[in-house]
């Protein structure tokens, strides 16, 4: 008998749940996520960027000067 | 690209310590080109790879495949030394090395554009990465 009761009570509970995020996504149903129509483009050059390049650009030069045999 | 490139991979790490000793050896480092890397270069055999490396803009002779291993194994220890010391990456050194390298070509030289295709350097800019400054 107890567990009877406890169960019909969770299912209320569950029921009252399910009748409040109803009513939130009938709210929320005015939002809308379109995909993309172009595909997603990922850079995979991503470890060698602009401003590294300018940093190191100086210390570059410097190298290729001081050892100049090898290049 | 793919059909020439170089991967400088695992004999590299024994030669920098050979070139720390040269750089230390010879600091003033106004040394030349050695002759048959000179004339390689001039007869359009090797060229400038955008990532810092020579490759073969012909199928190379057993003799200029030799040079050209020996070149890039001393450049990238030389790449490593200066990665270390401006806290970057080899990768990241050795390419920066790359755009100034194809901007120093004379004309008549070979050099690799982004796309993978090997060109004459003539009068005009090279073309090179965007990233390049």
């Amino acid at each position: 008998m107890i567990m009877t009761k406890t169960g019909a009570r969770r299912l209320a509970t569950g029921g009252r749940c399910l009748a409040v995020m109803t009513g939130m996504s009938a709210l929320a149903g005015c939002v809308q996520i379109d995909t993309p129509d172009k595909p997603i483009e990922i850079n995979l050059n991503i470890n060698i960027r602009q401003e590294v390049v300018y940093r190191l650009d100086g210390d570059a030069k410097k190298l290729i000067e001081q050892n100049s045999e090898i290049f | 690209m793919r059909m020439t490139k170089w991967n400088p991979t695992g004999l590299a790490l024994a030669a920098i310590a050979t070139t720390a000793a040269v750089a230390l050896a010879v600091p003033s480092a106004m040394a030349q080109r050695d002759p048959a890397y000179a004339a390689a270069r001039a007869a359009g055999q090797i060229g400038e790879q955008p990532d810092g490396y020579l490759g073969f803009a012909t199928a190379p002779t057993p003799a200029i495949r030799a040079l050209v291993q020996d070149l890039n194994i001393k450049r990238k220890a030389a790449y490593t030394a200066s990665a270390q010391s401006t806290g970057s990456t080899v990768e990241q050194f050795a390419f920066t090395s790359g755009c100034n390298l194809i901007a120093k070509t004379k004309p008549g030289e070979k050099y690799q554009t982004p796309g993978g295709a090997w060109k004459t350097r003539d009068g005009s800019a090279p073309e090179r990465d965007a990233r390049c400054p």
